[in-house]
């Protein structure tokens, strides 16, 4: 008995040793995470990242097919690069991750440019605008901030970005919180606020499906935009991204990618306002 | 009857989506068991023996598992493999990985608490009979140690399968996250399907995990 227990125990020891090595293992003698523009096209398969339940920009249809306009856009990168496109299904709050393991080459997920996410991962050129708007009744279509009447509430959701702007530049605006977005579009059909800040996509398209609400402040706030992401220091491939975004502005491919994939949603009316073509912010 | 929007499954091909997106958690979680349980009753004997350094390994082991989060398992083995060692782990293995470690561990200390729990008396008596220690085993200690076993492993067991939910951080299309890709993709013409299809998952957990506790309560009666 004392001999197995001790034969046990150098079996564990060594395994907890292995762990350890393992765990403390360095990573200097590994090269640069991510795969260049000619490891790509050498493999035959790009690997990008997109939103699998995000309509309409990224999400899964009743077929179990990759719709939406970053989709449409994933698709026309693979093409061009003459390699075969795997999707891989990322969540809004692992997106860096995916970029610094190299997980993936590409991020088309809905991705804000910011100050912040610039430091972990390189962004391309633009294709998207995204800010702020404002939904009010037709009865009473709220355009303007100012002179706000402080007996009426704003409706916002919490954790968004309406909600952070709104309480740094309009402290005086006083706001209805709700946590989910159902809630908020049930506060503001029972008329509980006067108006619904959201991010201009949302109020949008929540404007066109209900009746009797108009966009009154389409753009609020400072303009983000939207755009592909790579590893850090993946320069090859940021370049080729690069000369991609502004050769198809010459086809206006964007605007074509809208009204396959936006248009039910947004209507044509703001393709100007949220497309950006050829990473020309105007 | 309120809108449920349960038409949204029979759209297409969504209700074999979900039916795949289930075996995917089924695959992982009853692949993670296959291997846990095992190596779990190995690792529980060992607690027990007068081995002070094994069991302080094991305690560490055990402790460390029980205190992290699953969720930041499922990011070291997945992300942090590769950031560390350049290993290119799928998600699937990645899964495995995390609730075979997960499995073996819990299931340790519950073989190492049955057997613990079973009275001085019962080894004396075996010994007073004249039985060795491999027959005492056999014949008195293990069949009282399963019967103990039982409820806590198949809570375990149902645990892990509940538990895939989570792997959908990590990339991998399990039941959940197709229900919310049916159920976004629908967002606009059907805006109450989150009911129906959230519903449906939770049929579809029940299905899974209703047998497993049918198949316990019935080896419980059989053998007590």
């Amino acid at each position: 008995m004392k001999k197995l227990n001790r034969i046990i125990a150098i079996a564990l020891t060594f395994a907890l040793a292995f762990a350890l090595c393992a765990c403390g293992g360095s990573k200097k003698e590994e090269g640069p995470v991510y795969r260049t523009l000619d490891e790509i096209k050498q493999s035959g398969v790009i690997n990008i990242g997109v939103f699998s339940d995000k309509n309409p920009f990224g999400y899964v249809d009743e077929n179990g097919e990759y719709q939406g306009y970053d989709v449409y856009f994933a698709q026309r990168i693979a093409e061009d690069l003459g390699v075969k496109l795997n999707y891989v299904s990322t969540e809004a709050a692992n997106r860096i991750e995916y970029l610094q393991t190299g997980k993936v080459d590409i991020i088309l997920a809905n991705f804000t440019v910011t100050p912040q996410r610039a430091e972990e991962v390189d962004f391309a050129l633009p294709y998207m605008n995204v800010a702020l708007g404002v939904v009010s009744p037709d009865a009473k279509v709220i355009e303007t901030l100012d002179n706000w009447n402080a007996d009426e509430q704003m409706i916002v959701i919490s954790g968004t970005t309406a909600e952070t702007y709104f309480t740094e530049n309009y402290p005086d605006i006083p706001l209805q919180k709700y946590d989910t977005y159902a809630n908020a579009k049930n506060a503001m059909e029972n008329g509980n606020g006067v108006a619904w800040a959201n991010d201009n996509t949302e109020v949008i398209a929540f404007a066109l499906q209900n009746e009797g609400y108009t966009v009154g402040i389409p753009s609020l706030g400072s303009q983000d935009t939207i755009a592909p992401a790579v590893s850090k220091g993946n320069e090859t491939l940021l370049n080729w991204l690069n000369g991609e975004i502004e050769a198809l502005g010459a086809e206006n491919f964007f605007h074509a990618d809208y009204e396959a994939t936006l248009v039910d949603t947004y209507g044509l009316d703001y393709e100007e306002s949220l497309v950006v073509e050829g990473g020309i912010i105007k | 009857m309120p809108d449920l929007g349960l038409e949204v499954l029979l759209k297409g091909k969504n209700l074999v989506r979900l039916l795949g997106g289930l075996w995917t958690a089924l695959r992982i979680s009853l692949l993670s068991v296959a291997i846990s349980l095992p190596v779990g009753v190995v690792l529980g004997v060992l607690m027990t023996r007068n081995n002070r350094f094994v069991k302080a390994l094991l305690r560490l082991y055990l402790e460390f598992i029980r205190i992290m989060p699953q969720m930041v398992l499922l990011f070291i083995v997945y992300f942090g493999s590769t950031r560390a060692f350049g290993w290119d782990v799928s998600g699937e293995t990645a899964s495995v990985v995390v609730f075979t470690l997960w499995g073996a561990a819990e299931m340790s200390d519950l073989v190492r608490g049955a057997l613990t729990s079973i009275p001085r008396h019962q080894y004396e008596s075996a010994e007073a009979l004249g039985m060795s220690r491999l027959q005492t085993s056999i014949f008195i200690i293990i069949p009282q140690t399963v019967r103990r076993l039982i409820p806590l492993s198949i809570n375990l067991v149902t645990r892990m399968i509940k538990t895939t939910s989570l792997i959908l951080m990590i990339g991998v299309v399990e039941v959940l996250k197709v229900s919310q890709q049916i159920i976004e993709a629908n967002r606009m013409s059907s805006p109450n399907a989150a009911f129906g299809v959230y519903l449906s998952v939770f049929l579809l957990y029940f299905l899974a995990c209703w047998p497993i506790s049918l198949l316990a309560g019935r080896l419980e009666k059989k053998w007590s």
